[in-house]
């Protein structure tokens, strides 16, 4: 009887509830909530994310694979194209790629000097090979066109469209989960370790180069831990009391995919067909 | 008189390590109870509700819950969408992405159907006066919203019995004069852990005190 005066609380509140109200998610813009991409609606953004999902992973996987410099000079010019028609702001997308290409410049400055073959210059006394310097300005225009498609195809993208675009792509629950579970928690123990180091601070830490800094900073990173620990414990005592049996049930319909998203698919395959046919006929 | 809701018998529970929490609990709640369950900080006032609905075992002692005994976890898995939870920090209840799937975690996990679950997530948010909120993300909404909305997605599987830890916990005026107005409105029975006397005094009706390891009435 309880459960019937409950129930029936419950319904007559109803009244407002709609029967055809479509679930769709949408995340509101808030400025400064995507640095970098203009306001007014590329063509682009309105894919299908599902379809740019997938035609990043295409091209990403196609570029990879990739050996000679006319077709990568190509997959590099494709992305930049991409990322014309995504309508990227110059500056931040150029940082970004400075900031990738600082370190692959650091990570590739040996490879000239360590495989073997026709020697182009000396340093030292140590010789760089023609095919070296091949190799590396190979995997820098890789990297590069790989990040710039990346930024133009998933750059607008919220994190949780992203996760539900792979939820949609049928990637394995246990990814899409832990992705989701990312997004959401980054925040909380980010908040958790600002906390205890402003904790830290108030009591006068400050970081030097001695035992008992590496003891705090190590006390400070286990805390975190053991309170992540015990966080995702709580989380699944919460999601268990709310009937969660190791199962999650999809959570949101797709869109229908349209005209638009279809003619974004035959243009990406085309593309990627085409630098498969530019990679054979150089080699 | 009616069947109780929930019986605790002689309950016995300690940690792994040492301190025995309860000692001979008794505790019986009936349909329209309300209970303000007070202590002293870390007295075992939260590990009395998860004993409740089985996310930890009692030693010894017995756990009744809607007219039958509880003891596997399966019997408790039945319970649980009977005795809605509360708990003390929203982001551990809210893991969803968006309001909307957090408040329809329950209601699919209890097998409704998405058109069914779409009506009660409506109907819930209505309640509460937070229409507008369906597609918000949760991780970004204030302290306040995010009690009231942790406290949608207990009410979407229609409980009969609300435990409730700490809910007024750090709110401010007014967020925490709106979920008394909301609570006060509701039909279920209750057991509330509290520090904060006015709230309790204008909530509940049965006050009890865990002491030692002892429930103690009034």
């Amino acid at each position: 009887m309880n459960t019937s005066a409950s129930s029936s609380a419950m319904h007559s509140l109803a009244k407002v509830s709609h029967p055809h109200a479509s679930i769709t998610i949408y995340l509101p813009l808030k400025k400064g909530d995507r640095e970098g991409f203009r306001a007014s609606e590329p063509l682009l953004k309105t894919v299908d994310a599902r379809l740019r999902l997938a035609a990043c992973g295409l091209f990403a996987l196609i570029v990879v694979g990739l050996t000679q410099i006319p077709a990568l000079l190509t997959a590099l010019a494709l992305a930049g194209c991409a990322a014309l028609a995504a309508r990227l702001e110059r500056a931040p997308t150029l940082r970004r790629l400075a900031a990738l290409d600082g370190f692959m410049l650091f990570v590739l400055f040996f490879l000239p000097f360590t495989v073997p073959g026709e020697t182009v210059f000396s340093m030292n006394g140590m010789t760089a090979s023609y095919e070296g310097v091949l190799r590396a300005v190979e995997i820098l225009l890789k990297a590069n066109a790989v990040v710039l498609i990346i930024l133009a195809l998933l750059g607008s993208l919220g994190s949780v469209e992203l996760g539900h675009a792979m939820a949609r792509l049928r990637l394995p629950g246990k990814f899409v989960h832990l992705f989701l579970f990312t997004v959401r928690y980054i925040e909380v123990l980010y908040r958790e370790y600002r906390r205890l180091r402003t904790a830290m601070k108030a009591r006068g830490f400050r970081l030097r180069c001695d035992l008992h800094t590496w003891r705090s900073v190590g006390y400070l990173f286990g805390m975190l831990l053991v309170r992540g620990i015990e966080r995702a414990e709580r989380i699944l005592a919460a999601m268990r009391c709310r009937g969660f049996q190791g199962h999650f049930y999809p959570m949101t319909e797709a869109e229908p995919v349209g005209q638009r998203d279809y003619a974004f698919a035959g243009l990406s395959v085309a593309a990627v067909c085409a630098l498969i046919v530019l990679e054979c006929l150089h080699s | 008189m009616s069947e109780p809701l929930f019986r605790l018998s002689d309950l016995h529970f300690a940690y792994d390590s040492g301190q025995p929490v309860l000692s001979g609990a008794h505790f019986t709640l009936r349909t329209g109870d309300r209970v303000a369950l007070t202590g002293a900080n870390g007295v075992g006032k939260t590990t009395l509700l998860h004993l409740m609905v089985g996310l930890l075992k009692a030693q010894a002692g017995q756990v009744e819950a809607f007219g039958r005994p509880r003891i596997h976890e399966k019997d408790f898995v039945e319970v649980r969408p009977r005795a809605g939870l509360l708990f003390q920090d929203s982001d551990d209840q809210l893991f969803c992405p968006t309001v909307t799937e957090d408040i329809a975690f329950g209601p699919l996990n209890l097998g409704k159907s998405w058109a069914e679950t779409r009506m009660i997530v409506q109907r819930t948010l209505a309640s509460l006066g937070l229409e507008g909120f369906e597609n918000r993300v949760t991780h970004k909404l204030s302290g306040g919203q995010r009690r009231l909305v942790a406290l949608a997605t207990v009410l979407a599987m229609n409980p009969e019995v609300l435990l409730l830890d700490e809910p007024t916990n750090a709110l401010d005026a007014e967020t925490r004069e709106r979920l008394i107005q909301i609570l006060d409105g509701l039909p279920q029975a209750m057991i509330v852990i509290s520090h904060d006397e006015d709230f309790l005094t204008r909530i509940t009706q049965r006050r009890v005190r865990l002491e030692q390891g002892r429930l103690m009435e009034g």
